[in-house]
């Protein structure tokens, strides 16, 4: 299986995205997160799909949500587009350990977003694979809760997929 | 013996309103003789009127109005997008609909189940080509129409089901009969709408119909809440469709045509496979062209009986599951598959892995979700049927002007063999019972290519498939998809309405017919005269084929009573009694239980053209669907009879 980030513009209407998660249910697909926000044009939003397929039922997959009305474009983003996770944590931090607890944070850019006597709570962004080692370090402390978003993601460079100079969409047709 | 009653006949009164869409050659016009199968003309000229009428409809129905109801606005809406009939029932929630459609020139078709408006819808649609409307209120009302909506999804038929909510301030509260129906049916429909501002009314309407008969055609459904129906609101038309994510290529790829049409020109041994698309497109026409063109044999899918004459030399008859031993082996065998509107259903390529090992695969297709999703193509074309046909002759032509015209001789005489050794054929029962086969046989003989025929699910639907000569399209409707038992009564009902000077036929088992049959109230009431051939063999045929091959005779529930008890049980009536059950219905019942009096049965019920007809044909229980290729085998395993192997003479091809 390989990792595939699909960006999809929706429009922003109800019942979109419980179109496109029933669609991977209902066709047998994996998907391992989905993100949806509004855009820089309210009647649109932007679902990030994170998918585990390989080529051809990726393939499927694509075509199977162009078919979906509500759906106006969509584009395989590159290994090189920016994809960030955020992630927020609750750490067991009694005082012997937090030091060690903030000094993890630092390393990995985490920010402490709130403190009590036994535990930190960190917000941190970054790339999937960042966030889990970020997880795997604080893991021995005690993690007391967690919440983490799907990811988000762009394309880099000066294109957009929507207006002047647009990416290009997955093929509607084969 | 046959017993005849005309107890139940009815007035038959068709709309007595000049603009009333069934005004052509009335089939309530009394007894006619049993050769009076409505000629195609009186057919093509009933099918005018409805067009002419709706469309001056549509132009009185397009004047703007300010202050009235939503429900107003949605029948006005109705009425400017050109339909003619509604199937539906009323109920609390649609409630307000129905005030405004009792002074509306558009009818209105109060069936006795909403699944019977589902597939009415269908029927209409299938066999007229527009879109077909049902109508149900909230709650049970919409889900009962679940199934005719996922049966229309599947053989992707035009619906537009239009059903009341409860008050938008109530959604979410489980008020009384409510249901998420937009929820729940947005797997099985096109697109979905729920509206509960009443100023979307008339943009939400042709959305609807836009998306239902355009593209690759489905079902839509409109929910709209009670309380929109109620308010105030403007109307005017055309709205603006708002649809941005809407844009079906109809046009195919000048490129992937050319490169298909070298690949006909160059195959030695291609079969021009064609599925309901091609229906869908209205391209038989075209497909007759490219067809002859080619001169490479042909072979219609169950959704696309009728898209090619059966009588042309061409047509090699049904593949799949239950096709015929040349049409199955010649797309095993075949160098090139042209797939045209066909999805490669499992239906027809059996196991995957071994469906046409040695060909080439040309796809064409409406919808690019379907290139490449079971057989990998080698040509993708994505396109309507029609203009892919047309540009496929062009690209063709120029192929064979340039000196690269294929010798199918050698394939020919190999395909001609095969249907020489292995015709469809059946045997008689051994019990001296009346053979199924030779019953639909002789109905396809005597009702003739003009008629329409639409079936249930089964054995019997098989058995329509291949011993009906179909040499028209939109003359065998069926559900091959979802496989919906019950859907030949309203489906015919629904034909029916749609061309009232064509005889119709509904072939149903007697399982199926059990489903559905309330709508022959309907139909009777309503003056909708359809025929109906049950084939009745006192059991759920099909699933009593499976158990006898593969369950070892062991008949779990398959039993329906309906030629009377099990052995040795003492009560040997026949429940239902088709007869009386047809005549309580409104209907003349009929029952033929001997060859003999087949032909002398169907030539009575083609006479009676003021009421519907029932024939109860009691047959025997053991008939069985052959050819066939057992679920999940290879199609290279197709048993022409029971335990009979065909010898393809491997060498040969």
């Amino acid at each position: 299986m390989t990792r595939h980030t699909l960006s999809v513009l929706v429009e922003n209407k109800s019942g979109v995205l419980a179109r496109v998660s029933a669609l991977f249910s209902r066709r047998g697909f994996n998907i391992e997160s989905l993100a949806v926000g509004p855009t820089e044009n309210p009647d649109l939003s932007r679902m990030t799909i994170v998918a585990d397929a390989e080529a051809q039922p990726l393939e499927q997959i694509t075509k199977q949500l162009n078919k979906l009305i509500e759906v106006i474009k969509i584009v395989e983003l590159d290994t090189a587009a920016v994809q960030r996770e955020l992630l927020l944590v609750k750490v067991r931090a009694p005082l012997a350990d937090r030091a060690q607890v903030l000094q993890t944070a630092e390393l990995f850019r985490a920010r402490v977003i709130d403190v009590n006597t036994d535990t930190v709570t960190l917000e941190a962004t970054g790339t999937p694979d960042k966030l889990q080692a970020l997880l795997a370090v604080l893991a021995p402390l005690g993690i007391k809760e967690m919440a983490q978003s799907g990811t988000v993601a762009l394309g880099r460079g000066p294109r957009s997929m929507s207006g002047a100079g647009t990416l290009r969409p997955v093929e509607r047709s084969a | 013996m046959s017993t005849t009653s005309s107890t139940g006949r009815t007035a038959a009164a068709l709309p007595s309103s000049a603009a009333g869409p069934a005004a052509g050659p009335a089939p309530g016009a009394g007894p006619a003789p049993a050769t009076a199968v409505a000629p195609s003309e009186a057919a093509a000229q009933a099918t005018l009127g409805v067009e002419t009428t709706a469309r001056s409809m549509a132009e009185a129905a397009a004047e703007p109005v300010t202050g009235i109801t939503g429900a107003q606005s949605l029948v006005r809406s109705l009425e400017a997008v050109g339909v003619e009939v509604v199937f539906g029932i009323p109920g609390g929630a649609i409630l307000p609909a129905y005030d405004p459609l009792f002074d509306s020139a558009l009818r209105h078709v109060l069936v006795r189940h909403e699944q019977g408006a589902g597939h009415a819808a269908t029927g209409y649609a299938q066999a007229t080509g527009r879109v077909g409307v049902c109508m149900a209120t909230s709650g049970p009302g919409a889900t009962n129409l679940v199934t005719p909506l996922a049966d229309a999804y599947m053989d992707s038929v035009p619906v537009v089901a239009i059903t009341g909510q409860v008050p938008s301030a109530a959604i979410g509260t489980d008020a009384f009969q409510e249901a998420d129906i937009r929820g729940i049916t947005m797997p099985i429909t096109k697109h979905n709408f729920l509206v509960t501002d009443p100023d979307e009314i008339p943009q939400r309407i042709a959305e609807a119909f836009h998306l239902a008969g355009t593209g690759r055609p489905g079902p839509v459904l409109v929910d709209i809440s009670k309380d929109a129906l109620q308010a105030t609101t403007d109307f005017s038309w055309p709205p603006r469709l708002d649809l941005p994510g809407y844009k079906p290529t109809t046009r195919p790829h000048g490129k992937q045509v050319r490169e298909a049409a070298a690949l006909i020109a160059a195959a030695r041994q291609p079969v021009l496979y064609v599925g309901g698309g091609v229906l869908k497109a209205g391209a038989a026409e075209e497909l007759a062209e490219l067809a002859e063109l080619t001169g490479a044999p042909v072979v219609t899918t169950l959704m696309a009986r009728g898209a090619f004459p059966d009588s042309h030399r061409q047509n090699l008859g049904m593949p799949g599951m239950h096709g015929n031993v040349t049409a199955v082996t010649a797309l095993q065998k075949a160098d090139l598959l042209v797939a045209l509107g066909a999805r490669f259903d499992d239906r027809v390529t059996g196991e995957l892995s071994s469906f046409a090992p040695h060909a080439a695969v040309v796809h064409a297709d409406i919808d690019p979700a379907e290139i490449g999703k079971n057989r990998k193509a080698d040509v993708p074309i994505v396109g309507d049927a029609k203009a892919t046909i047309v540009e496929l002759v062009s690209a063709l032509r120029a192929e064979h002007e340039a000196g690269r015209t294929p010798d199918l001789d050698a394939w020919w005489t190999q395909l001609d063999d095969w249907r020489t050794r292995y015709p469809l054929g059946y045997d008689w029962p051994e019990d001296g019972m009346l053979s199924p086969q030779y019953v639909i046989e002789r109905l396809g003989a005597i009702a003739g290519p003009d008629a329409i025929y639409a079936s249930g699910v089964g054995q019997h639907q098989m058995w329509a498939a291949q011993f009906i000569s179909y040499e028209k399209p939109g003359t065998w409707l069926n559900s091959g998809g979802l496989g919906t038992m019950g859907y030949a009564v309203p489906a015919a009902m629904g034909a029916k309405y749609g061309m009232p000077g064509t005889t119709v036929w509904a072939i149903d088992g007697d399982g199926c017919f059990q489903m559905t049959n309330q709508e022959l109230a309907t139909c009777a009431i309503e003056g909708i005269p359809i025929k109906v051939a049950v084939i009745n063999n006192g059991n759920l045929g099909m699933v009593r084929q499976w158990q006898t091959l593969f369950y070892e005779g062991r008949y779990s529930n398959t039993h329906l009573n309906t030629h009377g008890g099990k052995e040795g049980t003492a009560r040997q009536v026949r429940i239902p009694d088709f007869v009386t059950l047809a005549e309580a219905l409104g209907c003349v019942g009929l029952r033929c239980e001997s060859k003999d009096d087949v032909d002398a049965v169907i030539e009575k019920a083609m006479a009676i053209n003021d009421a519907p007809v029932v024939i109860d044909f009691i047959v025997g229980s053991d008939a069985q669907v052959w050819p066939m290729v057992a679920a999940g085998k290879s199609n290279d395993e197709i048993l022409a009879a029971r335990d009979v192997r065909p010898v393809f003479g491997e060498g040969q091809v």
